[in-house]
């Protein structure tokens, strides 16, 4: 039933009218506005003011409904975070596992509730430290993972049965997880109570990130198995977060982010569904990574809109019946697009809106940016700060005292559904073109995010988008930000145990349990299982992306732009 | 080695000096004042490679299928040249050239050159263009030849009138059942590639190019020269569909199945042009052409240059204003020049 | 004469984040450049090789993991073994400011941060080569 009847929104449109021809105008005649145009960081035109007539059918029940119920528009719990703050985790990692096990102990002590692992470009590449393509790539973007005995070290002294770990692997993460399983199993605990993430979202890597290997087809085969295998074994753990960030970070609108993450989404649910699976035994594990950018309010209905979108599509496209099916649950990282190298501190107030913006969307968990990532790998200062911003958002600002506060606001209603149409508009174009996976391979979506990012540029490069320190306000200070120092012996440390590895486990098995992974592979039984046996006897990362790599075949992508 | 002169490059050029190839390129292409010397020097060492003209409509994977046919060609120990042409912006001048990002199996190789063309000025200056730096690649002693075109229609009719085997690709779903239809390349065909041809629809692509190659191929076709039509006539061998009949190949280029069959294809094409003296038809066929235009470029250069400006201008305001016919006033002019 | 400046657009070492080089490619092709792009991936020989064939006057290298102390040394290196020493290189991506002098030491004519405006970017290649801008 819509909220505003016929007879008030009549009245109110004389009221606007009125309002238009006397006030307004006499203001317009006196002082013309600052801009021709209004947008936001989506290029999306804003309005100069928002009423009920904006949203003149708006039904509330329909539309939003009770936080914790169908569709979740006002989130996925009933109290929110009066009940518990979201998670605040801070995504870590660099160097070797000892460095990054000492920050994850740090970041534990002050306060943060979840680990995050950055793992560096060969171990996302699936490359032994000492490849040859690794070379000059060793634990500057996260921390290198080789072997179990890295992962061993990585966790030393944390419990892993009682904290929840969030993995950021994608084309290898098969076997990290199988590593920190085998891990986990090692400190004495039960695969089946491990709690955390591993975003195995293949897809956006596609579109986005370009950290893929393997072709779409092998590639979404091994999303698959593993989310068989944790729907069978590991009841607690999210086993893909289905990521907007990265397409955002490509270049995407908010609305292009939405709808190409749920689409992702959709295609992961298919595949799963075609394995043979039970909607409602996967669906609940399925999370998900949302970016927030600057754009406050579009932020904002961003979050609220991909709740409304999933909850209906599981439940009236794919007939799932339990409500933690419906449930968008999500994970979100302030844009480092939006940093600048230029007066890093104002990253700080960036972020802090940025971070605001992802609360007041109800986030599950968050990760707030360093000042100093647009320059180098984030100091423990400048993590300490960016975690702080969270703190004071929870404990200060007032925002965590009461559920989705902005619901019913004119212009953020008007905005949820606007970019739900909008996704609405993209999935159609997706199915027009085939998929998710003839979309990558005719070019679809890196062009739609090209197109984007050459636009949002350009706006600031023709000054009718402004940021402050770059194309206004612009000082030439000297820039005084302590950078992070790694450990200089830290790359040779690495290699000496990698070769110790090898030298001291038994290589039969290792020659084994890789024949076993490689028959595996040719077939089409699960291969978690295969991986685990070889991750147990210490074969190393390299070794077995290598043999997936032989079976499987490398993929380059076959467009641009 | 100087490479700033043109006996240096050419030197180095015919020892085998890549750096010398590429800078003779760009002397072609930039019409520097050492392009035509170096055109003269390295015209006489040309002749000997095969060149194979692939064209086609954008979203083929025309690309992706000429990194294939290279890499066969690598296999049989043939080296390749490769031109990859792409439009200039009409706006800024500028080109953005993204070929090699599918040709990246071929990096590295020493028995292949690749080179990115942006299409520049008019169409026929870049027929020109590139018909020489064939001719630069085909002396520097490549041994195949592949010069791949943007398919935008007639532009490519040119460009290709300049290889000895045309390779039109088509692919399933992309909106027309056969893009050759519009685009007007049919008829230059010598081969079909179905590229794609994993996709759903494949078999329609092929039964709809079968239908058209029944129809026969006419007997003369117009080429696009500095924005005019020009008939050119087709060798008699083409004509007479018994001798040549364009096979129709199935090819994925991702994963390079079919593309032994294409270069068989693309060889046997090369053997019957040499036995049949189709070769040298084609070539006696492109010099013609080539004779024709150069020498119509340089007339109107060497006219325009007599004709006093202001005389020049009177008489564009006069065909303007209707007082006279363009036919009369250029014969006015060219009257004029004689006398002097 | 039709003399176009060319410029080579490279992702080198395994980093896969390409928006700032597309971004770039598309800039300069709208300056009026010939822009080469070879997308990711791309190991210090694949990039001087293609420098050398194309006869560029420019590589602009994108980096955002870290690893340009690496790999900028070995693509300068791979340029001179091909006699290529002429050509302009710029780096850009994430680069601690402390690593800037030793770059530009080894060579590199300009080091572009996140937030630069593209017509920076022009305008040190137009100095670079020595040209006035229009």
């Amino acid at each position: 039933m819509p909220l505003f009847n016929e007879e008030h929104l009549q009245r109110l449109s004389q009221t606007f009218n009125r309002w238009k021809d006397t006030t307004l105008r006499k203001t317009l005649e006196r002082r013309p506005e600052r801009l021709k145009k209004f947008m936001t960081t989506s290029s999306r035109p804003v309005s100069r003011l928002y009423t009920p007539l904006d949203i003149a059918d708006f039904d509330y029940e329909q539309q939003l409904g009770m936080p914790g119920e169908f569709p979740f528009t006002r989130g996925v719990h009933s109290t929110m975070y009066r009940g518990r703050l979201w998670t605040m985790r801070m995504f870590a990692g660099f160097g070797t596992a000892e460095e990054t096990n000492q920050r994850f102990k740090y970041l534990l002590e002050q306060g943060q509730t979840g680990l995050s692992v950055a793992f560096d470009m060969p171990t996302l590449y699936g490359y032994d430290t000492d490849a040859p393509e690794a070379v000059g790539e060793f634990g500057k973007c996260g921390v290198a993972v080789s072997s179990l005995a890295d992962m061993e070290i990585l966790f030393d002294g944390i419990p892993m049965g009682e904290v929840s770990t969030s993995m950021t692997i994608n084309s290898p993460a098969a076997i990290i997880w199988a590593m920190y399983i085998v891990a986990a199993e090692k400190q004495g605990y039960d695969r089946r109570i491990l709690r955390g993430t591993i975003q195995n979202d293949i897809l956006k890597e596609f579109i986005a990130q370009k950290e893929f290997i393997f072709p779409p087809e092998p590639s979404m085969r091994l999303v698959t198995d593993t989310v068989e295998f944790g729907t069978h074994e590991m009841p607690y753990w999210n086993t893909i977060s289905i990521s907007g960030y990265h397409i955002r970070e490509a270049g995407a609108t908010a609305a292009q982010e939405l709808a190409f993450t749920l689409a992702d989404g959709f295609a992961y649910v298919e595949a799963a569904l075609e394995r043979g699976l039970d909607i409602d035994a996967f669906a609940p594990r399925f999370s998900f990574f949302f970016n927030v950018h600057n754009d406050f309010f579009e932020e904002i209905a961003k979050f609220r809109a991909a709740r409304r979108i999933w909850a209906r599509a599981m439940k009236e496209k794919y007939g799932a019946q339990n409500p933690r099916s419906w449930m968008l649950r999500t994970h979100a990282q302030t844009s480092g697009a939006s940093l600048t190298a230029q007066q890093p501190e104002n990253n700080i107030v960036r972020v802090a809106i940025q971070a605001l913006a992802a609360v007041l969307g109800g986030t599950q968990s968050l990760h707030t940016n360093s000042m100093d990532e647009a320059l180098a790998l984030p100091s423990e200062k400048a993590v300490t700060i960016a975690l702080r911003t969270q703190q004071i958002i929870a404990h200060e600002s007032g925002v965590a005292n009461t559920v989705d506060p902005l619901a019913g606001s004119y212009f953020v209603e008007k905005l949820t559904d606007e970019l739900e149409e909008d996704a609405n508009r993209y999935f159609r174009q997706i199915e027009a073109l085939g998929g998710v996976i003839r979309g990558i391979e005719t070019g679809y979506f890196q062009r739609e995010l090209a197109e984007s990012a050459y636009r949002y540029q350009m706006e600031i490069d023709n000054r009718e988008r402004i940021i402050v320190g770059v194309n206004e306000y612009v000082a030439e200070e000297p820039i005084e930000i302590p950078i992070l120092e790694m450990d200089p012996q830290g790359y040779e440390r690495q290699v000496a145990r990698l070769n110790r590895v090898r030298a001291e486990r038994d290589n039969g098995a290792v020659e084994k349990a890789l024949r076993e992974l490689e028959d595996a592979a040719r077939g089409d039984e699960n291969l978690m299982y295969p991986i685990i046996e070889a991750v147990k006897v210490y074969a190393t990362l390299g070794e077995m992306m290598g043999v997936l790599r032989k079976v499987f075949g490398e993929y380059h992508e076959p467009v641009f732009f | 080695m100087d490479l700033s002169t043109v006996s240096g490059l050419t030197e180095a050029l015919l020892a085998g000096d890549r750096r010398a190839l590429a800078r003779v390129i760009s002397h072609i292409e930039n019409n520097t004042e050492l392009a035509r010397p170096l055109l003269a020097a390295l015209y006489p060492k040309s002749g000997r490679a095969h060149i194979i003209g692939v064209t086609g409509s954008p979203g083929t994977g025309k690309s992706t299928l000429v990194n294939a046919i290279a890499q066969i060609y690598r296999g049989r120990e043939l080296s390749v040249g490769i031109i990859a042409i792409d439009p200039t912006s009409p706006f800024s001048g500028g080109a953005l050239l993204g070929d090699r990002v599918r040709m990246r199996d071929l990096a590295g190789d020493p028995g292949v050159f690749i080179r990115s063309m942006a299409t520049r000025g008019s169409l026929g200056g870049l027929a020109q263009a590139t018909a020489d730096v064939i001719m630069i690649l085909d002396a520097a002693g490549f041994d195949r030849i592949i010069v791949e075109t943007v398919g935008v229609g007639q532009s490519e009719v040119e460009i290709a009138s300049a290889a000895y085997t045309t390779v039109v690709v088509e692919a399933p779903g992309l909106g027309d059942e056969v893009q050759a239809i519009k685009a007007g390349v049919l008829e230059i065909a010598d081969i079909f590639a179905v590229n794609k041809a994993d996709r759903e629809g494949v078999e329609r692509t092929v039964m709809a190019l079968k239908m058209m190659l029944s129809l026969g191929v006419p007997d003369r076709f117009q080429v696009m020269h500095h924005g005019r039509m020009l008939p050119v006539e087709i060798p008699q061998a083409r004509r007479d569909a018994s001798a040549w009949t364009p096979p129709i190949i199935k090819t994925v280029a991702t994963s390079g199945q079919g593309a032994t069959e294409l270069v068989e294809a693309i060889e046997n094409h090369r053997l019957y042009l040499e036995q049949s003296g189709g070769r040298l038809l084609r070539d006696r066929l492109r010099a013609a052409t080539e004779l024709r235009m150069i020498l119509r470029d340089y007339l109107l250069e060497r006219t325009l240059a007599q004709i006093p400006q202001e005389k020049l201008q009177r008489t564009i305001e006069d065909v303007a204003s209707r007082k006279i016919d363009p036919y009369s006033a250029v014969r006015h002019l060219v009257n004029e020049v004689a006398k002097v | 004469m039709d003399r176009k400046v060319r410029v080579l657009v490279a992702k080198p070492g395994l980093d896969g984040h390409d928006r700032g080089a597309k971004v770039i490619a598309r800039a300069l092709r709208d300056a009026g450049y010939e822009v080469i792009y070879t997308g990711i991936r791309q190991t210090p020989e694949m990039i001087a090789e293609a420098a050398l064939q194309e006869d560029v006057d420019v590589v602009g290298l994108s980096i955002l993991s870290g690893a340009h102390m690496a790999l900028v040394p070995r693509v300068l290196d791979e340029l001179k073994k091909r006699g290529l020493d002429d050509v302009v290189v710029l780096v850009g991506g994430i680069i601690p400011d402390e690593d800037v002098p030793a770059l530009l030491d080894m060579g590199v004519a300009g080091v572009f941060g996140p937030g630069t405006l593209t017509s920076e970017i022009v305008e040190t290649i137009e100095k670079a080569l020595g040209r006035e801008l229009a």
